[in-house]
């Protein structure tokens, strides 16, 4: 292995390669339940021909890669899960081009949603993306591959709908651009085009590394509120999502249920976030969206909510500095959770069943939803934190993950940036014609085998 | 090892890597380095996997652990309000015990062996200290209301002795009445106590505390953030045997006077928040009120300042070790970018270790002709300096 060593630091030079124990501890993880798993090599590369002249070195040594971007989806999708090298791409962040008035912008995959949030502050404040709750470290690319979703996700579907186009290095080392951009000199969407962005969306990086995306952009309007509307019956949720959706004039739309604080328990929170140019553009949108649920308020099944301003001010945050904070729920730096992606209409009987799960594997929990376009879907979530530090609670927290991702599969809907585990789950259950379609893909484009082995394993 | 209940309990989301904006990587040792080992929650994880002997003792482990500014943005930024506070508490705590293991980089050791056996980094004989003053006569410590402290920095590099002397020669103009103690100085420690040096931390504090005491001092100004630093919150604290102001503190209580010193129509400046001054001290008006007192002189901001401001890399020992150093991504080359992407001619700090760290960066930088480093009683003295 010392040959790919060296030859790495050729191409990346020596300070952007380590085969260290340190490196090897840190990427081996990320902050969820799944076991560790050791790459050989961790390399950071600049450019799109150091990751081109990398993915020819795994290929001629038969290496696997692992593309990693903030390695925030706690669900170990970066873990090396057969060795080899593992590609963080945070110094592939440059801001390439903004485009106004088309609304999209450049950049390469590494790009944080944070540094992207401030260049569009300060360089062209009236536009903004949709930023995900994750924390700002999360890489754009990342979060539109595994098909993410955020702010403004009822406005405009998921982050991988939002993809305009993409630059990436195929597991045989060709780089391909796909979209307009592979015509045009504009970034400017997939149409009319056959849409090959499929190839890499959801894959988890097992179909080659992403180097560029230009993802659409949106207002930014400057006068912004959240209304949060509360139920305790859990029936009544999807009609709330309905009705509030149906309006269109929001930019999210998630529910949320915790156990803690007391006052919030047995309680169904939808927050609803919208935005304007002026006060009184918000002020009709706001009524509109009152309208929407007058029926269920005059029929005192559910209200809106007075919100202190610390409270407002941190709703209307994005991303929600708080929501990292679920992580020392049990003093021990943990929580994961299954996102599943299923119909709103299943809100009910994934929420009751949700709780049950949680008392049975004795941990705690917080749930939520997020509306993905007008209605279409949602990402039911069901969080479990743990302690690291206790091994018995990890576990209690994996088994609870495991039941969960059945739980979705059951219901009908599909857990979202699946586990290892779960992906077999997910693989078990698909039509077996969509199974050979994805290996005969996988295989086409994959010969060697090296990209993320161990993820969407068919065979 | 202390602290290390709080280990386990980072979730490494990485706010700690960003300003409040995310502008931009804003911890030091991750901007330069760029593998999360070299972030602090890489740190937390690294740490409680080498106290669960899950790694080893290793030169890079060492250098990882070194190479942290102690710039307190992590502390800043950190989500996690329940333990936040001791995240650099817990790094400090690891650099003893690697000391005590005797396992420190190299560059460390030499830091640490030259002030034990010269009592000072340079190996510089204690009558050199005195040097820095040489025909500005100022007077010996003899009971004025303040003494002042150059540091070692002040004393005895080059860029910092030229500070020293401009920040007195403004003192006497001002008329504050105070004394230097010349070749009797003693290096504050605050380096050896972030490097993890306890036992030479704390003679030194000793020494220093019975000079004091000796002379009566009960007002001590200091020019070096890293000294007002320790001498503020790591010498007794209650009660405080002597009062401590950093030297932008005394110029600042006397804008008004400083105001008819000099001018500067049109110049812009730009200002570097020290983190020993500003992050771990919440001192940011005084330097500031102090440089808005040149007439004409026009402040533009930087997109990270106060409890944002990026560290020149000079932090923690980072100064004379150097681990932070070298390339286009050091921090001191990355700050300088930002400073000049401001549009100002003139960047203004209050830190002899950030004023030698920019110097130098502005110059690797190739950035001589636009931007030039200037500590602040420097360009309020404007053509009047000395």
């Amino acid at each position: 292995m010392e040959d790919v060593y060296q030859e790495l630091a050729r191409i990346v030079g020596p300070a952007y390669v380590s085969n260290q124990p340190e490196e090897r501890f840190i990427y081996s993880r990320d902050p969820g339940t799944m076991e560790p798993r050791e790459p050989d090599f961790v390399v950071l590369p600049a450019t799109t021909d150091e990751v081109q002249k990398i993915v020819l070195l795994a290929n001629r040594k038969k290496v696997p890669l692992v593309p990693m971007g903030g390695g925030l989806v706690l669900s170990g999708l970066s873990r090396p899960l057969k060795g080899g090298i593992v590609l963080d791409l945070k110094r592939m962040n440059r801001i390439l081009e903004v485009n106004e008035k088309s609304r999209y912008v450049l950049v390469e995959a590494g790009t944080s949603q944070g540094m992207l949030q401030a260049y569009l502050q300060k360089n062209h404040p009236t536009l903004k993306h949709s930023v995900p709750d994750s924390p700002p470290m999360a890489t754009i690319g990342g979060n539109v591959l595994i098909h993410g979703s955020g702010h403004l996700s009822h406005a405009a579907g998921f982050h991988s709908e939002m993809l305009n186009g993409l630059e990436a290095v195929l597991p045989t080392g060709e780089v391909v651009k796909i979209g307009s951009c592979s015509i045009s000199p504009y970034w400017f969407g997939r149409a009319p085009l056959p849409d090959l962005a499929g190839l890499f969306l959801g894959w988890f990086g097992t179909t080659g590394v992403v180097t560029k995306v230009a993802i659409k952009l949106y207002p930014n309007r400057p006068w912004q509120d959240v209304g949060v509307f509360v139920t305790e019956d859990p029936e009544l949720v999807p009609e709330v999502f309905y009705q509030a959706a149906g309006v269109q004039v929001a930019e999210d739309i998630t529910a949320w249920m915790a156990p803690k604080p007391d006052w919030a328990r047995g309680f169904q929170h939808v927050n609803i976030n919208y935005a304007a140019d002026t006060p009184e553009e918000l002020i009709w949108k706001r009524n509109l969206i009152r309208a929407s649920l007058k029926k269920l308020i005059d029929q005192k099944t559910g209200g809106f909510l007075p919100l202190p301003p610390p409270m407002k001010k941190n709703f209307l945050e994005a991303p929600q500095t708080t929501l990292a904070q679920f992580a020392d729920v049990r003093k021990g730096g943990g929580f994961e959770y299954v996102g599943g992606i299923m119909p709103i209409e299943l809100f009910p009987n994934a929420y009751r069943a949700g709780i049950e799960i949680a008392a049975r594997q004795g941990t705690t929990y917080s749930t939520g939803a997020r509306i993905i376009g007008p209605g279409h879907c949602m990402m039911f979530f069901f969080a479990y934190p743990f302690n690291r530090a206790d091994e018995a609670d990890v576990e209690r927290a994996r088994r609870a993950l495991e039941e969960t991702n059945g739980l979705v599969l059951d219901l009908g809907g599909i857990p979202w940036k699946a586990e290892a585990p779960a992906q077999r789950q997910i693989l078990g259950r698909m039509d077996p014609g969509t199974l050979n379609l994805m290996d005969r893909i996988r295989a086409m484009l994959d010969p060697q085998g090296i990209m993320n082995p161990g993820n969407w394993e068919v065979r | 090892m202390e602290f290390a209940d709080i280990l386990h309990r980072c979730f490494r989301c990485g706010y700690c890597k960003f300003p409040d904006n995310y502008q931009d990587f804003n911890c030091p040792s991750y901007s330069k380095f760029r593998f999360e080992t070299y972030s602090p929650g890489g740190r937390m994880w690294l740490l409680r996997a080498w106290l669960n002997q899950e790694i080893k003792t290793s030169p890079r482990l060492a250098e990882i652990l070194f190479s942290c500014a102690t710039c307190g943005n992590c502390v800043e930024r950190c989500v996690f309000p329940k333990f936040k506070d001791d995240i650099l508490h817990a790094f400090l705590a690891a650099r003893e015990e690697m000391v005590n293991q005797g396992i420190v980089p190299p560059a460390v050791r030499d830091y640490l062996k030259a002030l034990q056996v010269h009592g000072n980094p340079y190996k510089l004989p204690g009558g050199e200290r005195e040097k820095w003053s040489t025909g500005l006569d100022l007077e010996p410590y003899a009971g004025q209301e303040y003494l002042f402290h150059a540091g070692c920095v002040g004393s005895l590099d080059e860029r910092g002795m030229k500070m020293a002397r401009s920040v007195v020669v403004l003192l006497k103009w001002l008329g504050v009445p105070f004394g230097v103690l010349g070749a009797g100085e003693i290096c504050d420690g605050n380096e050896a106590r972030s490097l993890g040096e306890k036992g030479v931390f704390q003679s030194l504090r000793e020494q220093n505390l019975q000079a004091f005491r000796t002379l009566g001092v009960k007002k001590v100004i200091a020019l070096s953030p890293h000294a007002y630093h320790a001498f503020k919150n790591d010498y007794p604290r209650d009660p405080a045997p002597f009062e401590v102001f950093h030297y932008t503190q005394v110029l600042g209580a006397r804008a008004k006077k400083l105001s008819g010193l000099s001018s500067a129509n049109g110049l812009r400046v730009t200002y570097h928040d020290p983190c020993y001054l500003g992050r771990h001290n919440q001192e940011y008006q005084a330097p500031r009120r102090a440089l808005k007192s040149v007439p004409g002189l026009q402040l533009v901001e930087m997109g990270r300042v106060k409890g944002n401001s990026f560290c020149c890399g000079g932090g923690g020992g980072n100064f004379f070790t150097d681990l932070l150093g070298g390339g286009p991504e050091s921090p001191a080359r990355a700050r300088v970018r930002e400073a000049a992407g401001t549009g100002a001619s003139v960047l203004a700090v209050a830190c002899p270790n950030c004023a030698r760290m920019l110097e130098d960066a502005v110059k690797a930088q190739d950035l001589q002709g636009e931007i030039t480093v200037k500590e602040i009683s420097e360009i309020i003295q404007g053509p009047m300096q000395t």
